[in-house]
C-alpha cells in the first residue's frame, strides 16, 4: 500500500514537471506596468504571435526595474519609457538596436473638487507648484519607474524638494496601486494616459491637467546585448523589434482604443 | 461595496477560458509544490523529531521560525539563484512555472517539516521505548511514526497547500506574472487590483476561497472517518 | 545470551533508590516471575534486562557480553498499538529483521492464528478489547521468535477469562523454547505459571526460590507477610 503511494507520487511529480516545463519558442520582454495594465500588449501580442509563432512573455515592472532585470540578463528585449535611462543603458553596453516605438502623454489626475486649483493652468510645472502649495496630498509612484522619473524632473524644474513637503506620499508601487491610493486619499498624481484610461476604480478622480508639451512620454524598445549575455534570443528578439516598428506593428498600436480613445501614438522612423 | 460584490458573483458564474486557465495553473503549481514539499518535509520533520544530534534544538527553532518566512524574501533569494547572472542562470528557469514551484517549495518545506516535527515528536514520546525494545533503527521509527500519524499529518500537508495557493510574493517575483504562462490566481488578483478592477479580483478571490474551503472540508471528513476507523 | 547476570545493580533516579545491590542470574530455561509490593522496582528490573535502561551502578552481562544480544522482546504493561490494522501491528517487530515480504507475512499470520486473532487481521488494532490488545502485543513479540521474552504485568487490566487466555499463551510461548521473565501483582498467577519466583522488596532481591518451595516455605519475614497479606484476596478475586 505504502509502495503504491510512493509510486503514485513519483508518477504525479514527473507528470507535473513535464507538463509545466513545455518549451515553445519564446522571448521574455521586460516592460513597464503602463503597457501591460493599459491592455496594449493584450491587443498587439496575439497578432505578432500568430504571425511569427514566437510566444512573447511580458514581465511588467517599473522602467527602472525592467532595465535592472535586463542588466541581470533575465530578459531578451526591453520595452520602456525613460529616455535618459534608456540612453544610459545603451551607452553602458547593456542594450543594442534601440528604436523609438510610440508615445503617449502623462496627465495630472486629481479629485473633481480640485482643492489645489490645478485646473486653472496649462503649465505642468506651475501645476506641480500649486499642488505643493495646497493641502491635498500628492501620491508619487516612488518606484524608479519612467513615470516616477518624469515626475521627479517636474519637481526639479519647479525648484521644489517634494520630500520636504508633508503632503508628498511615496507609494512604492505600480501605476494602478498609486491611482487606487490617490482615489482613496482624494489626492493628485502623475499618470500615463494609457493606464488612466483603462483604470476602473477612479471614484472621484479626473484629469486636471494635460496637453503640456513637456508631458510627452516616448517609449523605446531595444535588444539586450547578446555580446554580454549569449543566451539572449537574438533572432526572435529582433523579429519582435522589427515587427513592432514595422508598418503592421505601428498600425496595430494605433488601432488600440479604449472607449474610442487612442492610447498610444506610433513614432517609429521607418 | 455591494455592487462590487454582485458584479463579482456574476463574473464567477460565467468564468471565461482565461480565468479557468489561471485557476488550473494555480492548481498545477500548488500540486507540484505540495508533492515535492511533502516528500521532503515529512521525512525531514520526522527525522528532526526522532533523531538526537547536536544542534537539534537550533534546527527546531530554525524550522519554526521559517514557517513565518515572508514569501517575498524567498522570492528574491530564488530569483537571485535563477537569474542569468546567478549561479543557476544557465538553466534558464526564471519566469517559468518551474521556478514558481521551486520558490514555493522552499517556502512550504519548512512549514510542513515544522508541523510534522511537532506531530511526530508527540507520537515519538509515546512509542519511543517500545520501538527501542523492537530494535528499530532511525529509519524504521521514522517510517512507522509517519504512518501512524498519517491522518494528523494531513493537516500539515493542507497547511502547505493553503500557503502555496494563497502566496503571492514569491511567485510574482520568480514567475513574473506572465499572461497565459505564469499568471496564477494570486498574481492575477494583484494585477486586477492594480488596474482598479476590483470586481474581477474579488471574483478570483472567491474562487480561491472556495477551493481552500473545499480542501479543508475534505480533510476534516477524512480525519473524522479515520478517527472512527482507527481510534 | 544466557546466562544473563546482574551483579550489584543500583538504580537511583533523582537520588531515589529503586534498586540496590541486586544480584540475579537468569538461565536458559523456564518461566521466572518477579513479585513484590508496588514500587519494589519490578518494572525497572525488566527494563534493565532488556537493555532499555542503564543501571547507575553494578554490571549486567548477556552471556558475558556488555550489550544486549538480539532476541530479547518485551511486552509493556500498557502496550501502545499503531493506528493501523491488527496485521500491521503484529508484524511491526519484524521490520528490522529484513525478511522478505512473503516470509514476514507468513510469520505474522501464523502468530496471529496462534493467539486467535487471525480472523481480525484487517481490523483496526486500536478498536480491539483489552484482552485482544494484550494478545496482539504478545503476538507482536512472539512473531520475533525471541529467546527471552519480558512481560510487564501482562494481565493487570484483564478480566479472569482474558487472563486465562493470556496465561495459556505464555505457557505456549515457553513451550516454543522462549525464556520468560515476567512481573505480576497476581500471586495466584505466579503460582500457576512460574517455575521460580524472584521476590523483590525495597529495591532488593529478598528471596529467589522454586515456586512450590517459595509459597510453601518462604524464608524471609517480608515474603511471609507478603504472601499472607496478599494471597487470600487475590485467589478470591481470581475465582
Amino acid at each position: 500500500m505504502a509502495n503504491f503511494f510512493r509510486q503514485l507520487t513519483i508518477f504525479l511529480c514527473v507528470m507535473l514537471m513535464a507538463g509545466i516545463a513545455r518549451a515553445d519558442e519564446s522571448i521574455v520582454v521586460s516592460s513597464t506596468t503602463s503597457t501591460e495594465q493599459s491592455g496594449l500588449f493584450g491587443h498587439i501580442l496575439p497578432i505578432f504571435e500568430a504571425k511569427t509563432g514566437i510566444k512573447v512573455k511580458v514581465v511588467a515592472l517599473g522602467t527602472g526595474q525592467a532595465l535592472d532585470t535586463a542588466r541581470r540578463g533575465d530578459a531578451d528585449v526591453v520595452f520602456v519609457h525613460d529616455r535618459p535611462a534608456e540612453d544610459k543603458f545603451v551607452a553602458e553596453g547593456w542594450g543594442v538596436e534601440r528604436r523609438d516605438v510610440m508615445y503617449n502623454d502623462f496627465v495630472i489626475v486629481g479629485p473633481k473638487t480640485d482643492a489645489s486649483k490645478v485646473k486653472g493652468t496649462p503649465d505642468v510645472v506651475e501645476g506641480f507648484r500649486r499642488i505643493a502649495a495646497g493641502s491635498a496630498p500628492f501620491i508619487s509612484r516612488g518606484d524608479k519607474s519612467g513615470t516616477n522619473a518624469a515626475e521627479l524632473r517636474f519637481w526639479k524644474e519647479a525648484n521644489i524638494d517634494p520630500k520636504a513637503w508633508a503632503g508628498y506620499k511615496e507609494a512604492g508601487a505600480g501605476m494602478g496601486p498609486t491611482l487606487n491610493m490617490a482615489a482613496a486619499m482624494s489626492g493628485y498624481t502623475l499618470a500615463d494616459r494609457g493606464t488612466w484610461l483603462s483604470f476602473k476604480n477612479r471614484q472621484d478622480l479626473e484629469i486636471v491637467l494635460a496637453g503640456d508639451k513637456r508631458l510627452f512620454n516616448p517609449y523605446g524598445v531595444m535588444l539586450v546585448n547578446p555580446a554580454k549575455y549569449p543566451h539572449v534570443k537574438k533572432e526572435a528578439g529582433m523579429k519582435f523589434i522589427d515587427w513592432i516598428t514595422s508598418r503592421e506593428g505601428q498600425e496595430s498600436i494605433a488601432a488600440y482604443k479604449i472607449n474610442g480613445e487612442q492610447l498610444f501614438f506610433p513614432s517609429a522612423k521607418n | 461595496m455591494l455592487n462590487t460584490l454582485l458584479e463579482a458573483l456574476s463574473l464567477v458564474s460565467h468564468l471565461d477560458n482565461q480565468v479557468v486557465a489561471i485557476v488550473w495553473l494555480s492548481f498545477k503549481v500548488a500540486l507540484a509544490t505540495v508533492t515535492l514539499a511533502t516528500l521532503i518535509g515529512l521525512p525531514l520533520g520526522a527525522l528532526v523529531a526522532v533523531a538526537s544530534f547536536p544542534g537539534r534544538g537550533a534546527v527546531t527553532v530554525f524550522l519554526n521560525a521559517m514557517m513565518g518566512l515572508p514569501s517575498v524574501v524567498v522570492g528574491v533569494i530564488v530569483y537571485l539563484f535563477l537569474s542569468r547572472s546567478g549561479p543557476f542562470g544557465d538553466m534558464g528557469l526564471l519566469y517559468s512555472p518551474t521556478a514558481m514551484v521551486m520558490a514555493q517549495t522552499v517556502l512550504v518545506v519548512p512549514l510542513i517539516a515544522a508541523l510534522t516535527r511537532q506531530i511526530v515528536e508527540d507520537a515519538w514520546r509515546v512509542y519511543a521505548t517500545e520501538f527501542r525494545s523492537m530494535h528499530f533503527t532511525l529509519r524504521h521509527s521514522v517510517v512507522a511514526l509517519l504512518y501512524d500519524c498519517r491522518y494528523s499529518l494531513v493537516v500539515a500537508v493542507l497547511a502547505g497547500t493553503g500557503r502555496s495557493l494563497s502566496e503571492v510574493g514569491a511567485v510574482m517575483i520568480v514567475g513574473g506574472n506572465i499572461e497565459g504562462y505564469t499568471r496564477v490566481m494570486t498574481t492575477a488578483i494583484a494585477l486586477e487590483t492594480a488596474k482598479g478592477d476590483l470586481p474581477l479580483s474579488l471574483a478570483l478571490g472567491m474562487v480561491l476561497l472556495t477551493v481552500v474551503l473545499l480542501l479543508n472540508t475534505g480533510a476534516y471528513h477524512l480525519r473524522l472517518w479515520a478517527m472512527r476507523k482507527y481510534g | 545470551m544466557f546466562p544473563i547476570s546482574l551483579s550489584n545493580i543500583r538504580f537511583t533516579p533523582d537520588g531515589r533508590t529503586v534498586l540496590t545491590g541486586v544480584d540475579l542470574d537468569i538461565d536458559v530455561d523456564g518461566i521466572t516471575v518477579i513479585i513484590g509490593p508496588n514500587g519494589a522496582g519490578k518494572t525497572v528490573l525488566l527494563r534493565i534486562m532488556a537493555g532499555l535502561q542503564t543501571p547507575h551502578d553494578g554490571a549486567i552481562s548477556w552471556n558475558g557480553d556488555k550489550t544486549p544480544a538480539p532476541g530479547i522482546a518485551m511486552v509493556f504493561q500498557h502496550p501502545v498499538l499503531l493506528r493501523s490494522s491488527v496485521f500491521h501491528n503484529a508484524g511491526l517487530g519484524l521490520k528490522p529483521f529484513g525478511l522478505s515480504r512473503a516470509e514476514a507475512k507468513r510469520r505474522t499470520m501464523q502468530t496471529l492464528e496462534r493467539v486467535g486473532l487471525a480472523h481480525r487481521a484487517e481490523d483496526s488494532a486500536r478498536l480491539l478489547s483489552g484482552g485482544e490488545r494484550q494478545r496482539l502485543a504478545l503476538a507482536r513479540a512472539w512473531a520475533m521468535r525471541p529467546k527471552l521474552l519480558l512481560l510487564d504485568e501482562p494481565t493487570a487490566a484483564l478480566d479472569p477469562s482474558a487472563t486465562d487466555v493470556v496465561e495459556g499463551l505464555v505457557r505456549e510461548i515457553r513451550t516454543d523454547g522462549t525464556r520468560i521473565v515476567m512481573t505480576t501483582h497476581n500471586l495466584g498467577q505466579a503460582m500457576r505459571i512460574s517455575d521460580d519466583i524472584v521476590f523483590l522488596a525495597n529495591g532488593r532481591v529478598i528471596e529467589r526460590a522454586p515456586t512450590s518451595r517459595f509459597f510453601a516455605r518462604p524464608q524471609s519475614t517480608e515474603a511471609k507477610l507478603f504472601i499472607q497479606g496478599e494471597l487470600p484476596w487475590r485467589i478470591s478475586f481470581d475465582n
